[in-house]
């Protein structure tokens, strides 16, 4: 997250002076339900990539390769539209004890 | 080389507005403001002014497409009484926490209901908390007068708050008086040319206006605001001795009228300050030192500076041409925040105050009314008993 300031730092009435700034804005922490893909049924389709409503899907070479989470508010659209059930929304504390237990 | 004119208060208004010649005016047309919608459009028509005037179709929308316009960078200007001004409402808020320095005219009116036209301060004295600064005008004279200088308060570095030009529907706005108008390159040399801090339409410099704001900014943003209305008092003398230098007039504040050596006090905003000032001179002939306090300005509140000017007085009555239904004693809001400032910046010695509610819905006030306040004070200053705190002035019982 982008550090608070202060009121006597602000721009006068509310203005946002830097463009394009909405990008710094953790929406991943409203997320409740992960989205979780298994590369193995993937065959990068990018359905996923199409219909995301944010810009959460990660493509490189033509390849889906995960998601923005930073971003991601959890919707689970990529979920519903991916024609292969490659993608599974899982609760955000399942998908942290998932994490956890790989780390180990 | 100024003019002398005979013209009501409106078109005192709407000549200020000519001679302004603001980018953009949007505006509604109510009664008793309508005047100023009419005539300036005429202005509009014969191509005496450049401004782009947008025929919008109710007052909420006259009030945001100032706000556009304001946030594009264009100096902008409007006008609205009563109903209208409560239409307005939700986007004086926005113009205010936007810091935009629109100007707005309000020919006081009450408000509905019963169903009235007529002259009264309930409209401005509801949007007291809105974030605009107030200036009240005794005369179509000091309408005008009041327009100009407006101007340069709004868009003041220091301030960049909307400001609202007040005077009292009909008994001013509709009163032919003498009005001495500058000439134009006068008004448009002490105006001056707006530039902007911020415009929509600068794409070099491209910013958004009126982002949400949650927990995280909402507070801040409100604090700035907070602090830019604390200047606003500085800003409002700082133009007002540079208009008064150039243009040979006194504004402050307030005006006091023979209150240096005076016993007993009135305290009135608007026209009902012209009558008052004539029972003043009734009454100092006969011997009865009796003076007047016409507040000028009431957001910001000027406190210390009321309390200095009166603190020698020995009773004081405070005329509320609007009534706060359930405040304290059911007092007036200028009744309310005058004694508020006695508790905070008086004197020790308490002076007594009493409060009058009067000329709702344009109920006249005449002289012998306002004498019989001053007798009042001098009966509350000589036992030190006030009586009732609140008296309902031409009511009947």
């Amino acid at each position: 997250m982008p550090k608070l300031m202060g009121w006597r730092d602000l721009p006068i009435g509310g203005v946002i002076e830097e463009a394009g700034n909405a990008s710094e804005l953790n929406t991943g922490a409203w997320r409740a339900f992960r989205p979780v893909v298994d590369k193995n049924k993937c065959t990068n389709c990018l359905q996923c990539w199409i219909f995301c409503p944010d810009m959460s899907v990660k493509v490189e070479a033509q390849k889906m390769v995960g998601f923005d989470l930073y971003h991601c508010k959890g919707c689970g659209i990529c979920a519903n539209i991916c024609p292969v059930d490659a993608i599974e929304m899982k609760t955000e504390a399942e998908a942290a004890r998932a994490e956890k237990e790989e780390s180990k | 080389m100024s003019e002398f004119k005979a013209l009501d208060g409106n078109q005192a208004v709407a000549e200020a507005m000519r001679q302004v010649n603001p980018d953009v005016v949007a505006a509604y047309p109510i009664t008793p403001q309508t005047e100023v919608v009419q005539v300036f459009s005429q202005f509009v028509a014969d191509g005496k002014v450049d401004t782009e005037f947008v025929t919008v179709e109710s007052e909420h929308s006259a009030m945001s497409a100032c706000v556009g316009a304001a946030a594009a960078g264009a100096r902008v200007m409007t006008a609205t009484s009563s109903c209208g001004l409560a239409y307005m409402w939700e986007i004086t808020y926005i113009a205010a926490s936007m810091r935009l320095p629109i100007v707005m005219m309000i020919a006081n009116r009450a408000l509905s209901g019963p169903i009235n036209i007529h002259g009264d301060h309930s409209d401005s004295m509801g949007m007291r908390d809105n974030g605009w600064v107030q200036l009240f005008s005794e005369s179509p004279q000091e309408a005008y007068d009041n327009m100009v200088q407006a101007v340069r308060i709004a868009e003041h570095p220091d301030l960049l708050a909307p400001v609202a030009v007040c005077q009292d529907g009909f008994i001013t706005s509709h009163a032919e008086e003498r009005v001495e108008v500058f000439d134009d390159s006068d008004v448009k040399d002490f105006v001056g040319a707006y530039k902007p801090v911020y415009s929509l339409l600068d794409v070099d410099k491209p910013v958004t206006y009126g982002a949400l704001d949650f927990y995280d900014y909402y507070f801040e943003h409100r604090r700035a605001q907070i602090e830019a209305l604390s200047h606003a008092k500085d800003v409002i003398l700082e133009v007002a001795a540079e208009f008064n230098k150039r243009f040979n007039r006194n504004y402050g504040l307030f005006e006091a009228y023979r209150l240096e050596d005076a016993e007993v006090a009135i305290v009135v905003m608007s026209s009902t300050a012209g009558t008052t000032k004539v029972v003043v001179d009734d009454l100092r002939a006969k011997g009865m030192k009796v003076g007047l306090l016409k507040p000028r300005v009431f957001r910001p509140f000027p406190g210390p500076e009321f309390v200095d000017a009166l603190k020698h007085v020995k009773a004081i009555a405070i005329l509320d041409r609007s009534a706060s239904y359930g405040a304290m004693g059911c007092a007036g809001p200028l009744f309310l925040e005058t004694a508020a400032a006695f508790q905070v910046y008086g004197p020790a010695q308490r002076i007594p105050m009493v409060d009058y509610v009067f000329g709702l819905g344009g109920r006249d006030i005449v002289p012998s009314q306002i004498e019989g306040v001053y007798r009042r004070l001098f009966d509350v200053a000589g036992t030190g008993k006030t009586g009732d705190l609140v008296t309902y002035l031409g009511v009947r019982e």
